[in-house]
């Protein structure tokens, strides 16, 4: 499983990011956690605000911080 | 161990240790800058920190939670109109860009799948000076005349510099694709007339606690400030209701927080802070106790709190030691910035639209350097110029940009930036 934490370095974006990452240990589950800065590629995935989670290439919320519940689900389906 | 890797703390330690060794400590000037410096901190400390500062973070929260963002942003994806969607990214700043993680990836989305270079840019120049928080701060500490001006320059000045880059671009627009992802809600819809009340109560007790004294001790503006406290208050006490009746606060703790706020406004009638601040810290403890939305207004005005004010306070001291409270010199000798940027020449205006579009500010402490700056002996119109190149752009931020249009169009946007500024800044020193 590829994920992806998008945000230009935010604090909100710094949040996802290790929540993702501490879920995706608690759940061990196979995945890379990469966070895309860049805002070009940012834009690439269409979202207008971040922080953004991207989950095999699917736009999974945008602009807010997940749950850690929101993020299991995700990842388990 | 490699010795490499210790150069740059040795260099360090040796530029502190110099600069240790000859601190002009005892030096009239730096004794008296520092001074200054402190001074300034003291009064934005007393002054404006909890009755200003305090509301406009609550107002700043409350517009990131309970309006809806997405309503906006619709406006400026691919299919909207051109002229709405000049209109829209012009304006927008004021609930969008309240925080810098909204900005440059709206400024990005918005040029690659939206509506494109024109509307982008018009958002990027507007966005950070008619944030909330910005015209709040602005108005109270350089004037609600210049806080109008700021505001209604940048929105007028945003389309127009947009307009202009799409004109002089108008072959290289990017590529878009319709697919775009909004923010998704985080409050439940309410029907607007309850979203206007609710946050015209919140702005008219920020407007009325902060009414300043007039000069003349009659007419309107008099009698207003001799009836400030009773107007907030007033207000206090409506908005109270409105979040009992639809914001789903208890009705308990709302009456406890006004009960107690109250026996201190009776109690200590000539400290009407210790009355406010009950207020307000009543309002968190009820917040954060009623449910998930208004725990999320909590924690987001929590948020920008600890993210601006310590900022703010280091520039306002800062701003203080190079130039002094209003009145007073700082390590800066008042001449200087009479002859850069006094009067209303081409000069001092171009010369602080250059500055202001180079240096970085960090959020809003521009307000507190043009204070300093003014009282200084800048002229009103290059304080304009400054405030309106000064947010909008700054070195960092222009690579960053560069990043998303490239370098061309990235130089001409400076250049337009600058330009206006230096325009608006001899009109309005000119009035």
């Amino acid at each position: 499983m590829e994920i992806k934490v998008l945000g230009p370095g935010c604090a909100k974006c710094k949040k996802a990011e290790e929540l993702v990452k501490q879920v995706v240990d608690e759940a061990k589950v196979e995945a890379t956690v990469e966070k895309v800065t860049d805002l070009m590629q940012i834009a690439g995935y269409g979202v207008f605000g971040t922080p953004a989670i991207v989950i095999n290439g699917e736009v999974k919320c945008v602009g807010k911080i997940p749950t850690k519940q929101e993020v299991l689900n995700w990842i388990n389906s | 161990m490699s010795w490499k890797d210790e150069l740059k703390p040795l260099g360090i330690i040796i530029a502190v240790f110099f600069a240790a060794f000859f601190l002009p400590v005892g030096i009239y000037r730096f004794d008296n800058a520092l001074t200054e410096g402190l001074e300034l901190v003291k009064w934005y400390a007393q002054e404006h920190v909890l009755l200003c500062l305090v509301p406009a973070f609550f107002i700043a929260g409350a517009i990131g939670v309970f309006i809806s963002q997405n309503a906006v942003m619709r406006y400026l994806g691919a299919g909207a109109k051109k002229i709405v969607a000049y209109l829209v990214a012009s304006v927008s700043g004021i609930i969008l860009a309240v925080c810098s993680c909204t900005i440059l990836p709206l400024f990005a989305g918005i040029y690659t799948r939206g509506a494109g270079l024109g509307p982008a840019i018009a958002f990027l120049y507007s966005g950070p000076a008619i944030s909330v928080l910005s015209i709040i701060l602005t108005a109270r500490i350089l004037g609600p005349e210049i806080g109008i001006a700021r505001a209604v320059g940048a929105v007028s000045f945003s389309v127009i510099i947009g307009f202009l880059m799409e004109l002089i671009f108008k072959k290289d627009e990017a590529e878009r694709s319709a697919q775009i992802h909004l923010p998704e809600e985080s409050s439940t819809p309410r029907p607007l007339y309850q979203t206007i009340l609710y946050f015209f109560f919140m702005i008219s007790i920020l407007v009325f606690a902060n009414w300043g004294k007039p000069d003349l001790q009659q007419g309107v503006w008099w009698t207003v400030f001799s009836l400030k406290w009773i107007i907030t208050s007033v207000s206090a006490v409506a908005f109270g209701v409105i979040l009992v009746l639809w914001y789903s606060h208890q009705a308990w703790k709302i009456g406890l927080i006004a009960v107690v706020s109250a026996m201190f406004a009776y109690m200590l009638p000539t400290v009407p802070i210790i009355a406010f601040s009950a207020g307000f810290i009543g309002l968190t403890w009820s917040a954060s106790t009623s449910g998930e939305e208004n725990g999320s207004w909590v924690y987001a005005s929590w948020d920008f709190t600890k993210q601006i004010l310590p900022l703010l306070l280091m520039g306002v001291f800062i701003a203080g030691f190079l130039l002094g409270r209003p009145g007073n010199e700082g390590i800066i000798p008042n001449e200087w910035v009479a002859t850069l940027v006094g009067g209303n020449s081409f000069f001092a205006n171009f010369f602080s639209s250059i500055v202001g579009a180079f240096m970085y500010f960090a959020t809003l402490t521009e307000v507190p350097i043009v204070q300093g700056l003014m009282g200084s002996g800048m002229g009103k119109g290059p304080s304009l110029a400054l405030l309106l190149a000064g947010p909008a752009l700054s070195l960092p931020n222009m690579l960053v940009i560069r990043s998303v249009i490239g370098t061309k169009k990235t130089v001409v946007f400076s250049l337009l930036v600058i330009i206006m500024a230096t325009i608006s800044g001899m009109i309005f020193g000119m009035i």
